[in-house]
């Protein structure tokens, strides 16, 4: 197949191009934000709020409500039940939350397949790029805008709580406070892709770009940049590859992703602490 | 005419993480320009009262005054070796004391950060990164990053533990010139012998056992009373005065 119409045939669907601009879109803000995700470790916060929103999604499907209305519910229901939960010294935040979100995972399932239910889980679950509607884009826009002017406007104390999570309260920061802005905007993160990548593969989106970039950018602006840029380009990919060889769109997106941070993920490190002993020795003695 | 306030005062300071108090009956002054050394042992309660110097612990009893929010050297190091920044950036981090935090850094931030890294020695590692500096230069960038928020008051909490020599001697050269500047200085350390250097020391073993000059406060008995058994002395002239002393760490094999 000639490369022009290689790339140009999926685009000539208006299915598809909606899929592309959803694709960029979420990749451009999911993949800077994977950076905050990963420094943060709440790679594990982005799984539970993933899969314990899966009622809401339910819900609103069988109510014939837009599914971001059901996954901004379900995320808000799936956090205060962790944070209660986790108020029980006697369990544990970890095991609470495990707990809380399987069970909020069990349900939404179990709605799902109730005799009544319109056979959609398995969209739910995986996600259908091509089936993303207007009001979709339009929210993946949005998020975009605004979770781009968030991250700009919180940089410096994103980076100094993550560089001294101690430290940085002398410096007027205010870690907790700071920790909960990046909560909520993984959560509208999380409500606005799963709509595309579905509540088990939208973890790929919001982590996958940092393992790739991890340990490569000079700074966190870079290793944002290159996150976003990771995000979009194998998201797209991803979409291109489902096209020609008429895989899930989902998954293909996901598997796309995954590919970007096993491949770049191995190229050499840039930072490497490990190597500090050696450096500080040439230092001492030049 | 009156003298004015003290740079940090305590009176009646009880603090309690919850339960029992682990630090009470702690009464001192440090004057602006002073360099006070809190001396006493581990668990002895000296981060505690640093703690609650930076608003950080609400005591249970007693008063804290400190003029303006107090810069901070933490005594352990926990910060994230792979994050990718560089000397610079970490120094340019002790701006956000002014309140901007929402905006970039100004060109006079970058300067003051600039020079408080020229200040520490590292002024040429700049641009290198934090996680492949050594220790002591690691501590160093911290300490710049203190300076950086231009406080009256800085909090530094073992400043010397785990530090080379080259970099002691720098960090011994920015405190003195500091206090000359007229700063506040409050030192922790276990170190007997450099507390007898500074204006004044305080001595803690989960209560205030000393408070004053050093050659008069750090006698026998104050020393034996701060660190209890993890104290060896050496030798003692003109009585109770000018005691050697090297602390023991007992560890459980």
């Amino acid at each position: 197949m000639d490369p022009v119409d290689f790339l140009l045939e999926p685009l000539r669907s208006g299915i598809e191009r909606r899929a592309l601009a959803e694709v960029l879109l979420l990749g451009g803000v999911c993949g800077a934000l994977s950076f905050w995700i990963t420094s943060f470790r709440l790679s594990y916060a982005a799984e539970s709020l993933a899969h314990g929103l899966l009622p809401g999604l339910v819900l609103a499907s069988l109510a014939g409500a837009p599914l971001l209305l059901g996954g901004i519910g379900g995320v808000a229901v799936a956090a205060a039940f962790v944070a209660l939960a986790s108020l029980d010294p006697r369990i544990g935040a970890d095991s609470a939350t495990a707990v809380v979100v399987t069970g909020m995972f069990g349900l939404g399932a179990l709605l799902a397949l109730s005799p009544d239910a319109p056979a959609r889980l398995e969209e739910l679950l995986f996600g259908d790029p091509l089936g993303v509607t207007d009001t979709d884009l339009a929210a993946a826009a949005a998020l975009a805008t605004l979770g781009g002017a968030a991250l700009l406007a919180l940089h410096r104390p994103l980076c100094a709580v993550a560089f001294d999570p101690l430290g940085s309260g002398a410096l007027g920061v205010l870690p907790g406070l700071v920790r909960l802005a990046l909560l909520m905007l993984l959560a509208a993160a999380v409500a606005v892709a799963v709509q595309g990548l579905g509540s088990l593969l939208v973890l790929a989106i919001l982590v996958a770009p940092a393992v790739a970039m991890r340990r490569r950018a000079p700074s966190p602006a870079a290793a944002m940049l290159g996150g976003a840029a990771i995000a979009s380009g194998f998201g797209a990919a991803g979409l291109y590859a489902s096209h020609h060889l008429g895989s899930a769109a989902g998954a293909s997106v996901a598997l796309a992703l995954c590919v970007a941070a096993a491949l770049v993920g191995r190229l050499p490190a840039r930072v490497r602490p490990d190597a500090a002993p050696a450096r500080a020795g040439r230092r001492a003695s030049a | 005419m009156a003298s004015p306030p003290p740079a940090v005062a305590t009176t009646g300071l009880v603090l309690s993480y919850g339960g029992e108090p682990v630090l009470e009956g702690v009464d001192f002054q440090a004057p602006a320009g002073t360099a006070l050394c809190v001396l006493g042992p581990n668990g002895g309660g000296k981060t505690t009262l640093f703690r609650a110097l930076m608003g950080d612990l609400r005591p249970v009893a007693g008063t804290v005054r400190v003029d303006g929010r107090p810069a901070y050297l933490a005594q352990t190091e926990r910060t994230r070796l792979d994050f990718p920044v560089t000397a610079l950036d970490v120094a340019l981090m002790g701006s956000l004391s002014s309140g901007r935090w929402w905006l970039a850094p100004r060109r006079s931030e970058r300067r003051a950060a600039a020079a408080a890294l020229d200040r520490v020695g590292l002024g040429v590692e700049a641009d290198v990164a934090f996680g492949e500096l050594s220790g002591g230069q690691r501590r160093r960038v911290l300490l710049a990053r203190a300076l950086t928020q231009e406080a009256t008051v800085l909090l530094l909490d073992e400043p010397f533990a785990g530090v080379d020599p080259a970099s002691a001697e720098r960090i011994t050269t920015v405190f003195s010139e500091l206090r000359e500047e007229g700063r506040t200085l409050l030192i922790s350390t276990h170190d007997v012998d450099s507390a007898r250097s500074f204006d004044l020391v305080l001595c803690l073993n989960g209560r205030q056992v000393a408070f004053g000059d050093p050659a008069r406060s750090l006698g026998r008995g104050v020393l034996e009373e701060t660190y209890g058994g993890e104290i060896m002395v050496l030798e003692a002239a003109d009585g109770e005065r000018e005691v050697r002393a090297i602390t023991v760490q007992h560890h459980e094999h």
